[in-house]
């Protein structure tokens, strides 16, 4: 192993814990007695920069592996790629949270926060990266135990103390079943890399004991992405923690643990010559191990997808509390991704008409590149969302439905942000939610003419018809409902010019994205 | 030029939304420019493209990876409704001059409608069309939720849900098509000639043709009609009657039957006498007509009278296209235009008119009002536009309706048959409205004749009377010389139902 290489892999997350350690000295030392909000300004100030400095040290050129062990015949990180594309946007979203922050009056540690969260951040960028089950773990517990700082983090509201308990208990004991899954992998074949164990599983076919250990290993990630039935933390986590930290949660943790998911589906592929298979004959033994594996290990996904689905967008219907509607809605939300992912050439029946061309393959990436897309414009669009929120909240004192009242005449542009941003979570277009939606749906059913994918997508539709609904509810008290008439809830909302100017940027990205999607579309494809 | 009716109409939009608040007078008029700009340009775009057959207005690669082309392109049945659109877009905005809540964001919603149903008829791309098609369901929502009458919000929401279902349908029928297609185009000619097979159509049809169907006021999902007409703002009415529901007929059209024809072949079997998806939605299409019809009579509120013959109209136009035959689908397409004329002004009678003035629409307390005496004008204007919603000769109606009756009995004679008793109810429920609110002779007690006396009723404005006399007009002037309309229809639908729109 080269560790010049190493380091130059890992610079976008050095850059990130510079910035962390740099927060932390600045806050702690030279702006100690500082009032807070010049110690705000400098702390998301630094993070901001460490987050554009990371930025510019990631890799976008084609996908590339850091080789490791003795012989170099396996790998520890991937760079470039759809990997790339997934660290840039954990890196903007993480920015974005950040600048949120302005709003938000829930700690005096800002310096703390900040630190947290751009090594969470980290941590998500090297679950994006991994290709090493326990580079996959590590970076999932620093991912997972900044988050549950960060949850805790309002001292002073029991909600916010609540929430991270529960987001911790669940958190450790997904955890756990992650690592079962793995040991089980490991002593299926002896290794800790993904490319080597699906090449060893190939050449062997799969044992049911691999079955058991993917199951644990769904449960694991399932609940990082809070499917059905993992996903019991997301409503009380997004509804306790402070705003800034669940929009992080919402969007930060599901971009790195969908590319984490997306590396898991297409490993089986995506390098199969390399320093393993040699040969075409292996090559297509690869394939074809592939094809007949894939079916049978995406059932789960197909599953937990179309519970998802459905419980989500029910359960929102029942909401009332804003924040707990956006967490069943991220349930409803990454089912439909779940969805473009296993189907992902799951159904093309066992390997036969496909002519075993590793260069008709690479376009068949197009269902990773939705989710990619889709799981990127989702992680804009809900950071957008909890920071309407967390103001609203901070004028009213609550994030129920009825604190949404009049908003349009309280802060018209902040409605109008609310009214992009739920609109396009919605699916409505010409947004980026209504884009991203349409662009998976064809890429399940273009890959693949099946009967389950289909149903599954014309469930996915309809009850996106439902979301409306709930979506509507919200925006019909900011627009149509008139407020109470006290003083209190007519007066204007204010809101920090900085939090104000991110939140258009992301409603402005929103609706550039959905009118123009081949600007990040093409870009994702491109790799 | 008839691109920008589409830019022109979102621009409007935008300024409507950045215009500073209480200047409702400054949102009336540039809303009003706005509408007639539009107008304007669809009444040259209908007058140079006389005689073409389709012309590409834009074509720019919007998504190249799935073949999604930015693809405005207009034939005679675009012409004629996007001429449609102008001008309900231009009375809308004169019955609406009385708006004074919020002002600027009404016109701000209303000109985004606009743009969408502009966008609508213009596209000849399958996922532009889907694209414009949703856009007009939000503003929709809004301008019923925020300033309609009658139980707003449940009307809104009915509406809000009713579309997207509908949209849903549509979408997945859409994405079944291009999965199946395997073109890497999206363009409606492109998808039109990939040749699906019959079993494909056979079940994409139907979803395809109801999911637009349920906007059309297709019977039995023609409900949300109803609700949603009484509860909007007049002009909103005028919309949704007037060209919304032209957009779920327009999208049967141009969609369901323009790339999936043969979803109307026999089945090979049928049951008591059913033997097609065509046969059936000719049962739905003539249920409508008569139902809507029927309950149309038996309303007590005047504007739910109105809404019912929506129904029962647009049931015409969804009898016409599936007669398959030349002479029907024009009829159903001038039927489209004809109802968006005649429902606007009828809208406006009632909405605006009279009940800003009597303020009540019941029928019972109309009775009692001596309106023809004191409302001259607006009992006049109703008596127009009665007839012509009767479907009298000399007017719109008349032409539209016979072609469709006449195409139906090529078809099968007795759609004609039954639908010719919806003629007969629609001539009963609109006499019954007209003698009802305007020439009702009830006396009214001593304390309404002294009302009457004291507090007469404001004289009728000159946006009134403008919109009112441009819609009987053009009412009129259709019915009177068809072929102004005829000329750029016919090739078209011949076009159509020869694949060549396809």
């Amino acid at each position: 192993m080269n560790y010049a290489d190493l380091f130059r892999v890992t610079l976008p997350e050095t850059m990130l814990e510079i910035a962390a350690l740099l927060v932390l000295v600045v806050d702690l030392g030279p702006l100690r007695k500082a009032a807070l909000n010049v110690r705000l300004a400098a702390a998301v100030t630094l993070g901001a920069c460490g987050c554009v400095a990371a930025l510019m040290m990631v890799e976008l050129e084609g996908v590339s592996w850091l080789p490791f062990g003795k012989t170099g015949d396996f790998e520890l990180l991937g760079t470039g790629g759809f990997i790339g594309v997934a660290q840039a946007g954990i890196l903007v979203l993480t920015a974005l949270t950040l600048l949120l922050l302005f709003d938000s009056v829930f700690t005096k540690h800002v310096g703390e926060y900040v630190a947290v969260v751009l090594m969470a951040a980290a941590g998500g960028m090297l679950v994006a990266a991994a290709q090493d089950l326990l580079v996959i773990f590590i970076g999932l517990e620093l991912l997972s135990l900044g988050l549950y700082i960060l949850t805790a983090f309002a001292k002073s509201s029991g909600k916010s103390a609540e929430a991270a308990m529960k987001y911790y208990l669940f958190g450790g004991m997904s955890a756990a079943f992650l690592l079962f899954g793995f040991s089980y992998f490991y002593g299926l074949t002896g290794t800790t890399n993904i490319g080597l164990i699906q090449y060893r599983l190939t050449l062997t076919g799969p044992s049911p004991l691999f079955y058991v250990a993917w199951i644990l290993v769904i449960a694991g990630l399932g609940f990082k992405i809070a499917v059905v039935p993992f996903h019991l933390w997301a409503p009380d986590t997004y509804e306790g923690a402070p705003a800034p930290a669940a929009a992080f949660i919402a969007s930060v943790s599901k971009v790195a643990s969908f590319a984490l998911l997306v590396t898991l589906a297409t490993t089986w592929w995506l390098r199969p010559g390399g320093n393993l298979a040699t040969g075409s004959s292996t090559l297509e033994q690869l394939l074809r191990g592939y094809y007949q594996t894939w079916p049978q290990l995406a059932v789960v996904l197909l599953i937990a997808s179309a519970a998802s689905m459905v419980l989500g967008n029910l359960a929102a219907l029942a909401q009332t509390s804003v924040r707990r509607l956006l967490a069943y809605s991220a349930i409803a939300h990454a089912g439909t991704m779940l969805l473009g992912l296993a189907a992902h050439r799951a159904f093309t029946g066992a390997g036969s008409a496909v002519d075993f061309n590793v260069a008709s393959f690479f376009p068949q990436l197009r269902s990773m590149a939705a989710v990619i897309f889709y799981v990127l414009t989702y992680g804009l669009t809900t950071v957008g969302a909890f920071g309407v929120v967390a103001v609203v909240e901070r004028a009213t004192g609550s994030d129920r439905m009825d604190s949404f009242l009049g908003l349009h005449k309280r802060n018209p542009v902040l409605a109008g942000v609310l009214l992009v941003l739920f609109l396009s979570l919605a699916g409505i277009p010409p947004l980026a939610g209504f884009w991203a939606k349409f662009n998976l749906f064809a890429a399940v059913l273009g890959e693949h003419g099946g009967p389950v994918p289909f149903a599954l997508v014309c469930l996915a539709v309809a009850l996106s018809a439902v979301s409306l609904y709930y979506y509507l509810q919200v925006l019909k008290r900011a627009y149509v409902m008139p407020a109470p008439a006290t003083e209190e809830s007519q007066s204007r909302i204010r809101v920090h010019p900085v939090t104000m100017a991110a939140l258009v940027a992301i409603a402005a990205a929103v609706v550039l994205l959905g009118c123009f999607p081949t600007v990040l579309g093409g870009w994702i494809e491109g790799f | 030029m008839l691109a920008w009716t589409i830019y022109l109409s979102f621009a409007g939009a935008l300024i409507e939304a950045l215009l500073p608040k209480g200047k409702a007078a400054l949102a009336r008029w540039v809303a009003l420019t706005v509408a007639l700009g539009g107008l304007a340009l669809a009444v040259q775009g209908f007058y140079t493209g006389m005689g073409l057959g389709r012309v590409t207005l834009v074509d720019a690669a919007w998504v190249p990876t799935m073949g999604i082309h930015y693809l405005l392109a207009a034939d005679g049945i675009s012409r004629v409704l996007v001429l449609l659109t102008g001008l309900a877009a231009v009375a809308g905005v004169l019955f609406s001059w009385n708006i004074e809540l919020r002002t600027n964001e009404f016109f701000a919603f209303f000109l985004a409608l606009i743009g969408g149903v502009y966008g609508v008829f213009l596209s000849f791309d399958l996922f532009l069309l889907f694209v414009f098609y949703e856009i007009a369901i939000v503003p929709k929502y809004f301008l019923i939720a925020i300033w309609g009458s009658t139980r707003r919000e449940y009307a809104a929401m009915k509406l809000a849900i009713y579309s997207f279902v509908g949209s849903a349908m549509v979408l997945i029928g859409l994405l079944a098509a291009y999965a199946v297609s395997g073109s890497h185009s999206t363009g409606l000619v492109a998808v039109g000639a990939s040749h699906f097979p019959v079993s494909f159509q056979m079940w994409v049809f139907p979803l395809v043709f109801v999911g637009f169907g349920i906007l059309a006021g297709l019977w039995p999902f023609h409900t949300w009609a109803p609700t949603g007409h009484v509860a909007a703002p007049t002009a909103a009415s005028m919309l949704l009657a007037g060209v919304v529901m032209k957009l779920g007929a327009y999208g049967c059209l141009r969609v369901a039957i323009g790339l999936f024809p043969h979803g109307l072949d026999p089945w090979g079997f049928s049951i008591i006498g059913v033997g097609s998806w065509r046969d059936v939605f000719a049962v739905l299409a003539v249920i409508g007509i008569v139902y809507g019809a029927l309950v149309a009579l038996a309303q007590s509120d005047f504007k739910f009278v109105i809404g019912y013959s929506s129904v029962s109209h647009m049931g015409f136009v969804l009898l016409g296209l599936v007669t398959l035959n030349q002479i029907g689908v024009t009829g159903a397409v001038l039927q489209m235009f004809s109802h968006g004329i005649i429902a606007g002004l009828l809208f406006a009678i009632v909405g605006r008119i009279v009940y800003e003035r009597t303020h009540t629409r019941q029928l019972a307390e109309l009775e009692t009002m001596h309106l023809s005496k004191r409302m001259p004008f607006a009992a006049w204007a109703f008596v127009i536009a009665g007839m012509a919603s009767m479907g009298l000769p000399g007017f719109s109606g008349f032409v539209a309706e016979f072609q469709v009756l006449v195409g139906a009995w090529m078809a099968k004679p007795w759609w004609t048959l039954a639908a010719g008793v919806g003629i007969v109810v629609g001539v009963a429920y609109t006499w019954r409205a007209l003698q009802k609110a305007f020439f009702g002779d009830a006396l009214p007690n001593a304390h309404g004749l002294e009302q009457e006396h004291a507090h007469p009723f404001a004289a009728i404005t000159w946006p009134e009377a403008t919109g009112t006399v441009m819609l009987a007009g053009v009412s009129l002037l259709v019915g009177l010389y068809p072929r102004i309309l005829l000329d750029t229809i016919e090739p078209a639908v011949q076009a159509l139902l020869a694949g060549g729109g396809r």
